[in-house]
């Protein structure tokens, strides 16, 4: 039930924040940062490069079977500094992955250290792999 | 074989096609070759009173990370070691590898105003921002009519 009413106020705070980025400045670009996935016996390790991202402005999601990471860059500039030269144009990281069904959506745990996210997906208890005893009688 | 037939991440590719289709068109190839889509991303800009150089080098250690300031060529070199399994355990299979790893270094040349005995760094969230003044006698000045 509470997965339920989480999911539904995900998706209108979504709503709300496309509708809002509409109506302002167009600030639907971003750019894809560059991720690692490893998949072990016990779950998945994501590791994605987002620099400039501080924590509260790093945004998770997970929702039907897909995960959302958005991060916006923030970096504190001079007021009067003009650019000359730039690589990395937008102040934005967006990337969605679809995941599968094994993966336990409810238990990931996530750690942002210098700007480099780290997501571990653990598998659900059933889909682990499980050493069955062979008894002798 | 059907795995070659399709790109691991077509966005993946599609992403490395539109940077180099980029850099063939870039018309204005600096002398130290095109550093468009190297690590680590660079973006530089200015103020009257400094320069300010930000390199996106997320995931690294600040003790270990080289920033020189020589005759005007700021360089930025360090390594990054990769984080993928080491291959004790079998089970583990890396399925999408795009992070750099390895050794790095970027080369920047700053403009002749500057004055290398001001540049300071700090690094915050795989942001390293170098921060150099430049030389008050190039800084714009009003002068007073008398």
């Amino acid at each position: 039930m509470n997965d339920t009413t989480a999911v539904t106020r995900n998706e209108a705070s979504r709503t709300d924040a496309a509708t809002r980025n509409e109506a302002g400045q167009r600030s639907d670009a971003a750019l894809m940062p560059p991720v690692d996935v490893i998949e072990d016996s016990a779950g998945i390790t994501l590791r994605a490069d987002l620099p400039g991202v501080p924590k509260e402005k790093l945004k998770l999601q997970v929702e039907a079977g897909t995960l959302t990471i958005e991060g916006e860059v923030s970096i504190a500039m001079p007021e009067s500094m003009e650019a000359t030269y730039a690589e990395v144009s937008v102040p934005r990281f967006r990337r969605v992955f679809t995941l599968s069904k094994e993966l336990d959506t409810g238990k990931v745990s996530a750690e942002l250290k210098h700007g480099v996210l780290s997501l571990r997906i653990p598998k659900a208890e059933h889909a682990q792999p499980r050493r069955i005893d062979i008894k002798v009688s | 074989m059907y795995r070659a037939l399709f790109a691991r991440d077509v966005f993946a590719e599609l992403d490395r096609m539109q940077r180099e289709m980029q850099e063939a068109f870039d018309l204005s190839p600096s002398i130290r070759g095109i550093g468009r889509g190297g690590f680590p991303a660079l973006n530089v800009g200015g103020t009257a009173q400094s320069v300010e150089i930000y390199a996106f080098a997320p995931g690294l250690d600040p003790a270990a990370m080289e920033v020189n300031l020589d005759r005007g060529l700021l360089t930025i070199a360090g390594e990054r070691t990769p984080d993928l399994p080491s291959g004790d355990d079998e089970k583990a299979a890396v399925h999408i590898n795009e992070r750099f790893s390895g050794r790095f270094r970027r080369v920047v040349s700053l403009s002749d105003d500057v004055d290398p005995n001001t540049v300071s760094a700090d690094y915050r969230d795989g942001v390293l921002h170098v921060h150099v003044k430049r030389h008050q006698s190039a800084q714009p000045r009003r002068i007073a009519v008398q």
